[in-house]
């Protein structure tokens, strides 16, 4: 599993999945002797002694209140160490949106500004910092292996640092009830080697690629002459609809539908002709397309890489 | 029939049933009702686990998931958990006290039939598809006028105004019987824990329940007149939805739990055969935990962004409430260990069952209020499992505990043992089975809340194991349900004290007659019923030809004055059933607040008309001071 | 006019109750195309013509509308409205370089299927056609809204104030249609 919060992979989970067996530890000892005074206590045959019992108590709530003080001081102090503010962190925006995450990454240039949806690919050792935010309902930003979570908020900014220790694929779900696809709102998050990143990054900048072959050219003229338009943005077309995810680069991705789906060309015509019965609530309508014309148009988005 | 028995009397038939002010019958049937809407709440939560067992499940689409669960949230804490704990409340006080009835026995009948109103609508509107969609908290901005279509939410928001005044209304009637209406000699020193554990909890209703008032009626007026509380486009703001919340929400869960922790200082005594070990603490450990609870209400909000240090305050007073919590478990201990062999029944087994499995929640507690754990953990299924194990071990087993101790009180025959062992045995195996897996799954990255997940989350396995447990659980249910219907029909009665416990509703017969006392007796002892002599004395002189009690004064009940209590009336269900119209009204229209308002105000007046044959015999008993020479001879008597 | 209310209120509350099921459905898919595929006929209005302001055209409701009683269609409606950019040229129902839609004066007819076809087929002076950019699902939603807009819809369906900065009152709020020019 690469969700899981007990399998770090980068050092501030690391730091919290420490603090978590700390609290297990002391827990369990406190159960199992709590449960073992009371077990004693139903078994034995004698009157205990009433004074030797209240000083029993005495000593229990004594030691009691040094272990919450221990714990809480560890939590106290596991924070600082988490909430310190990174040096020279990538910045990444991303706003929530019903039912997926739109992700652009800043930069001082705006030429070099990244848009995509869905999948946040990072590089290995570097912080991230993420400025969430909402566009509709309250939402949560949860990648276990990495982090814990932090909510987006409409009407606020909040942040989020990541550092990922190894590259590999590491994912995350919305966790605050946005509605009725929730369980569909996946993330993923990326880790790659920081010449990987780079390269991936600059393939992102280009727009998207011509089309290869007189199908998908037929398929980019269904795009264009649908209702596709209308939410979908694909650079270096005339598309740039902005209520949808971003779909110049979309066929690089690893799951469609914020996760719901795994990359494939049967699963994207699946998804285009009816979204509503792999995720029923959706936003995107269901489109009345022939069956040429949906095989041109799934060509064409498999081409942009 | 003795002048007495006449004048506590009912009238029989329909009139009776629904003008009794006896506090007795309207605690037995507001009973009944929370157990109803918990049986429905459970079956709810049974087909979410059914949904839940398989990966890419179709039982259930998202529409209707969203409104089992929220249905099943809201149900169990306001018109279950709550409720359940008044209403055994509003049983036990005046018998445990020593008096002849509540406080305010026509506001109290009141409070029950609006809470039943409310709890039949929000059911009713759930089969009609206008159930809530958005969580037992109901967010906003998704419950809000934009994200939730419909009168859903606008139902839902109605329902707090049903349950909060129902039960504002129980916490007055609570407090002033146990402050005013004691028996005489039962100083506050002398009272039963139980008894302290509802006053308690009843200031904590009294503070807490305007919160969620507001927060409610902000929603109606956002959806309803276009306010802006909630929109941040406008200067509200999505946050102050969730402060309001949950500085109720978090007291509301010690609302719930405080009256188990009462019950389980009165059952477990009994079967230690001995007082419970450090009263004094016990009593100042009810008061810190009503007190702290109003302080950690942020820990439901770590991970909205808010500054770290003053998180910080709301962690250490999250771990602090652990405090007064343990040390009532060790004084229980204590109780244990020191009193004679322990005898062992249903109940006591319920008790033992709270030990094992609330303090597993506690301690998951203790890790969720750390700001850092609370991180990764929030809103992830070891929420749910940390919730249900501090709700269910914590509040619902002792409740059953008290069931089973307090069944022969109210019916007059015992619950069968075998079936008590059945039920408690396939409760605490089932509950274990079905929740401890969710802390995994919370651990392995699953979130609340979700219709479904994918066969690659690798979460179906445990989530299987979790229905299965579920499924055992509503066996258990089944059980308890048989043997309480089995043994109302028994032949052979319960003994008046058949645990030989000692508290005074153990002095009544079972059940208690209506008047609860033949004579209201005077204590000088926490365990009356364990003194060599009882009763030490009693009241005489109390008329019979009305509803009367005493009243004694607050910190030692020395007698005050006769206090003559209302008789049974019609208005106080009428006056519900136009409450009831006039709140459904206004979720369509806010002219219903204008217009409903008459009939309300229509039946107030008929409750309050005085009735000219009792106002007759209020005449007839009334003593008028003395005058000229006997009123010095009555002074110089009192002053000397 | 207080009068009035109780009667109102009353009927109201009865009619919800009862339609309450229509109102909360949400419906997520249509069956494909067909039921929700109409064909209104063009009206005689050419362009350099006189244009036909009918005042009592918005009263008979000729056509079937799918949504008009259907609160989470009215808000996905409210959603569309935004999201294609309607109010780019409607305003907020007050109408810009479009005419008002929150008022009774329908250059082309007020009535469900009518309204169905303007955004459809488009119209002269700068109304686009739709009909190959929004599915039949969405354009049955939108024009439920814009009918709500103009406080043709029962109240206990019309959508509250939207989460946004306020450019107006909300529909539910709004007894009859607000606009100077109107003839009620």
């Amino acid at each position: 599993m690469n969700h899981e919060v007990l399998a770090p992979a980068g050092p501030l989970s690391s730091q919290i999945a420490q603090l978590f067996w700390i609290f297990v530890g002391v827990a369990a000892v406190v159960y199992l002797v709590v449960i073992g005074f009371l077990v004693a206590a139903l078994r034995r045959r004698n009157e205990a002694n009433a004074r030797t019992a209240v000083r029993a108590v005495s000593v229990a709530v004594g030691i009691t209140s040094v272990i919450l003080l221990g714990l809480g001081l560890s939590d106290f102090f596991a924070q600082r160490v988490i909430a310190a503010t990174p040096k020279d962190p990538l910045r990444v925006r991303v706003t929530a949106h019903q039912w997926w995450w739109e992700i652009e990454y800043s930069d001082g240039q705006p030429s070099r500004r990244v848009r995509t949806a869905n999948e946040l690919r990072i590089p290995t050792q570097r912080p991230v910092e993420l400025e969430l935010t909402a566009d509709d309902v309250i939402h949560s930003f949860w990648v276990p292996s990495l982090q814990g979570k932090k909510d987006l908020l409409p009407g606020y900014t909040t942040r989020l640092d990541l550092v990922a220790s190894r590259p590999g694929v590491y994912e995350g779900q919305c966790a605050e009830f946005c509605g009725f696809q929730h369980a569909h709102m996946s993330i993923d998050v990326i880790a790659l080697d920081p010449e990987e990143y780079s390269r991936w990054y600059d393939a992102q900048l280009a727009s998207a690629p011509e089309p290869s072959d007189p199908v998908a050219l037929h398929g980019r003229e269904v795009f264009m002459g649908s209702t596709c338009v209308m939410c979908h943005n694909i650079q270096g077309t005339d598309a740039s609809g902005s209520v949808g995810p971003d779909l110049t680069h979309v066929a690089g991705r690893r799951r469609l539908a914020a996760g719901t789906l795994p990359n494939t060309l049967v699963n994207l015509a699946g998804w285009i002709r009816d979204p509503q019965a792999v995720k029923p609530g959706t936003r995107m309508p269901a489109t009345q397309l022939s069956g040429e014309d949906l095989a041109a148009l799934t060509t064409y988005l498999s081409e942009l890489r | 029939m003795s002048q007495i028995e006449q004048t506590w009397a009912d009238a029989p038939g329909l009139k009776g049933w629904l003008s009794t002010m006896d506090h007795k019958r309207v605690g037995v049937r507001f009973v009944v009702t929370t157990l109803v809407f918990f049986a429905l709440a459970g079956l709810l939560a049974a087909v979410m686990r059914l949904q839940l067992a398989r990966a890419d499940n179709h039982l259930v689409g998202p529409d209707l998931y969203n409104q089992l669960f929220s249905v099943h949230g809201t149900a169990m804490m306001f018109l279950f958990a709550v409720p359940v704990m008044e209403a055994v409340a509003l049983y036990l006080i005046p018998l445990m006290v020593g008096t002849r009835a509540v406080a305010f026995p026509r506001l109290n009948a009141y409070g029950y039939w609006l809470f039943l109103f409310g709890g039949v609508m929000l059911f009713v509107v759930f089969a009609l598809n206008i159930g809530p969609e958005a969580g037992w908290f109901n967010y906003v901005p998704l419950s809000g006028p934009e994200f939730s279509a419909g009168k859903r939410s606008d139902f839902w928001a109605q329902l707090i105004t049903f349950t909060e005044v129902s039960a504002l209304i129980g916490a007055i009637v609570i407090i002033t019987t146990a402050f005013k209406m004691r028996a005489p000699g039962m100083t506050l020193a002398r009272m039963p824990l139980f008894v302290w554990a509802m006053v308690v909890t009843a200031f904590m209703i009294v503070f807490a329940m305007p919160s969620v008032m507001l927060a409610s009626t902000f929603l109606i007026t956002d959806r309803l007149i276009s306010t802006q509380f909630y929109n941040p486009a406008e200067g509200g703001d999505v946050l102050l939805w969730q402060h309001l919340f949950w500085f109720f929400g978090h007291p509301e869960v010690y609302i719930i739990f405080v009256p188990a922790l009462g019950m389980i200082s009165e059952i477990l005594p009994t079967f230690a055969r001995r007082r419970v070990v450090g009263y004094a603490a016990m009593v100042i450990a009810l008061v810190a935990i009503a007190f702290l609870s109003f302080g950690l209400w942020v820990h439901h909000m770590f991970t909205t962004g808010l500054p770290p240090l003053g998180m910080s305050f709301f962690t250490a007073a999250s771990i602090m409430i652990a405090l007064p919590t343990g040390l009532q478990i060790f004084c229980w201990i204590a109780t244990l260990a020191t009193g004679k062999r322990v005898q062992f029944a249903t109940p006591l087994l319920f008790v033992i069952g709270f030990f094992f499995i609330f303090i597993i929640g506690g301690l998951t507690g203790v890790m969720l209020g750390a700001t850092t754990l609370d991180s990764q953990l929030h809103d992830s299924y070891f929420v749910v499992a940390h919730l249900h194990y501090v709700l269910i071990g914590g509040a619902v087993f002792p409740l059953f505990g008290g069931f089973y101790y307090w069944f022969p009180k109210l019916t007059g025959r015992m619950l069968s043992e075998r079936a008590g062992r059945w039920n408690f045995w396939l409760f605490f195996i089932g509950f274990n089975v079905a929740f401890f897996p969710m802390h995994i799954l919370g651990l392995q990255g699953m979130p609340r809340r979700v219709y479904t997940y994918s066969a690659a989350s690798g979460w179906e396995n445990l989530n299987l194991l979790s229905t299965v447990g579920a499924v055992t659980i509503a066996v258990s249910m089944l059980v308890f349900l048989v043997n309480v219907v089995v043994s109302m029909r028994r032949r052979e009665r319960a003994p008046d004290n058949p645990w030989n416990a000692s508290g005074l509703e153990w002095a009544t017969s079972c059940p208690p007659p209506a008047y609860n006392f033949m004579a209201i007796p005077v204590v000088n002892s926490r365990t009356p019923l364990w003194e060599k002599e009882f009763p030490v004395a009693e009241v005489t002189g109390l008329p019979e030809i009305l509803r009367t009690t005493l009243v004694t004064r607050l910190h030692d009940a020395e007698p005050d004055h006769v206090a003559i209590l209302p008789s049974p009336s019609i208005w106080p269900f009428l006056a519900a059933l136009a409450t009831t119209v006039m709140f459904i009204g206004s979720v369509f229209t806010p002219w219903a607040m204008v217009w409903g308002a008459v009939p309300v105000a229509i039946t107030l007046i008929g409750w309050f008309w005085p009735d000219k044959e009792e106002t007759a015999r209020m005449l007839s008993i009334e003593v008028k001071p003395p005058e000229g020479e006997a009123r010095v001879e009555a002074l110089r008597e009192v002053l000397s | 006019m207080f009068s009035r209310f109780p009667e109102l209120a009353a009927v109201l509350l009865a009619v919800a109750g009862v339609a309450g099921c229509e109102r909360e459905q949400r419906r997520f898919s249509e069956p494909a195309g067909d039921s929700l595929t109409i064909t209104t006929p063009l009206s005689d209005i050419k362009a350099g013509g006189p244009a036909q302001v009918a005042a009592g055209q918005s009263q008979a409701a000729t056509g079937e509308s799918p949504y008009d009683e259907n609160a989470f269609a009215i808000s996905e409606g409210q959603r569309l409205y935004e999201w294609f950019n309607c109010s780019g040229c409607h305003a907020h129902g007050g109408g810009a370089m479009g005419p008002a839609l929150m008022d009774d004066q329908w250059l082309y007819g007020g009535a469900p299927d009518q309204i169905y076809s303007t955004i459809v087929q488009g119209r002269p002076n700068g109304m686009p056609s739709f009909g190959a950019r929004i599915p039949r699902q969405q354009v049955w939603q939108l024009v439920a809204y814009v009918r709500s807009l103009s406080g043709q819809l029962r109240k206990d369906v019309e959508p509250g104030r939207p989460d946004a900065m306020q450019m107006r009152p909300a529909p539910s709020q709004t007894l009859e249609p607000r606009n100077p020019g109107s003839t009620r």
